[in-house]
């Protein structure tokens, strides 16, 4: 990126309160990373068949293995890469690594579109200020004076 | 209890929705109550646009705005912050259909999306629609990368304009 996104990105966080602009920041450069991550996760057709098998019903690396004539090392491998781009959730219950769909990458996705929301809800706000000048006068006149 | 409600022109806080159609597609959405052609204008007027686009008090100004807002017409927005030098965003406007629809492109990359905004009036408040298609996935992801050193002024001004904004809601 070029040096003002740099500039940017070690600016401190505003003061007044939680900063958007820092959350923002962080997001993006994770949301970023993790695309890259997702693209090349899904490119390979073993690891959208896992994603597939996944979606009906949590697995362990082992059948995971067995069910795409893989060896254990090699399913490993693959869930790995799944698991970085945050497509896919491990967890080991005593031997047994149980692999499920990630939510990480939905909730990261949805937190980045909640701040565009907030965003434009922001300008919004400021576009209801200016129609409601532009309304016609006689839908003004009860505007409120009282405090 | 609300016997002067309704001729009190208070803006209701209506929400705002934003839903992610597909990975090109990114759509927003939220009512105002006023009629379409007034929600147009304030899309279409320079002078107007400059009120909201980037309020004042949020410490972040628009040097220039120029909207020709014809079929052609170019626009071109810059903002300026202090101690950060001046971003420019433009395009073109490719579709203007009076008080209901919209089409401008982005062309500061070859990644700029397309955005549509429509105006639909019902009941005297409209629902306004905007959508922002982006050539690829991968241009969307983009996008998204180049806000971080694209928009800090926009994001420093939604902080302090949700300050603003949280303190007038406490109020209510």
């Amino acid at each position: 990126m070029k040096a003002a996104g740099n500039a940017a990105c070690t600016r401190p966080p505003l003061a007044c309160h939680q900063s958007v602009f820092y959350i923002l920041n962080h997001m993006v450069q994770y949301i970023r990373t993790r695309f890259d991550a997702s693209f090349a996760a899904l490119s390979d057709a073993t690891r959208r068949g896992v994603l597939e098998q996944l979606g009906r019903a949590n697995a362990s690396i082992t059948d995971l293995a067995e069910k795409f004539h893989m060896t254990l090392t090699g399913m490993k491998k693959h869930v790995g890469v799944l698991e970085q781009a945050g497509l896919v959730t491990t967890e080991k219950v005593g031997r047994v690594r149980t692999c499920k769909l990630g939510l990480r990458r939905l909730e990261e996705e949805a937190a980045w579109i909640e701040r565009y929301r907030q965003l434009w809800h922001a300008r919004f706000d400021a576009l209801d200020k200016v129609v409601e000048e532009l309304k016609p006068k006689e839908k003004v006149n009860g505007r409120k004076r009282r405090e | 209890m609300d016997a002067r409600g309704e001729s009190e022109p208070t803006p209701m806080k209506n929400r705002t929705t934003v839903e992610r159609k597909s990975e090109r597609e990114l759509v927003v959405t939220r009512t105002f109550n006023a009629p379409a052609r007034i929600v147009f204008e304030a899309w279409t007027k320079p002078e107007l646009l400059k009120r909201w686009w980037a309020p004042k008090s949020t410490g972040v100004s628009l040097l220039s705005c120029e909207a020709d807002v014809r079929v052609g017409g170019s626009y071109r927005f810059e903002f300026g912050h202090e101690g950060s030098k001046p971003m420019a965003f433009f395009g073109r406007y490719i579709e203007v259909i009076p008080h209901s629809r919209l089409v401008w492109t982005n062309d500061e990359s070859d990644d700029g999306a397309v955005t549509t905004v429509t105006f639909e009036e019902k009941g005297g408040k409209t629902l306004l629609v905007l959508h922002e298609l982006y050539p690829s996935k991968e241009a969307l992801d983009a996008a998204i990368a180049g806000m971080e050193g694209g928009m800090p002024e926009t994001f420093a001004q939604l902080d302090e304009l949700l300050g603003t904004v949280g303190a007038s809601v406490g109020q209510s």
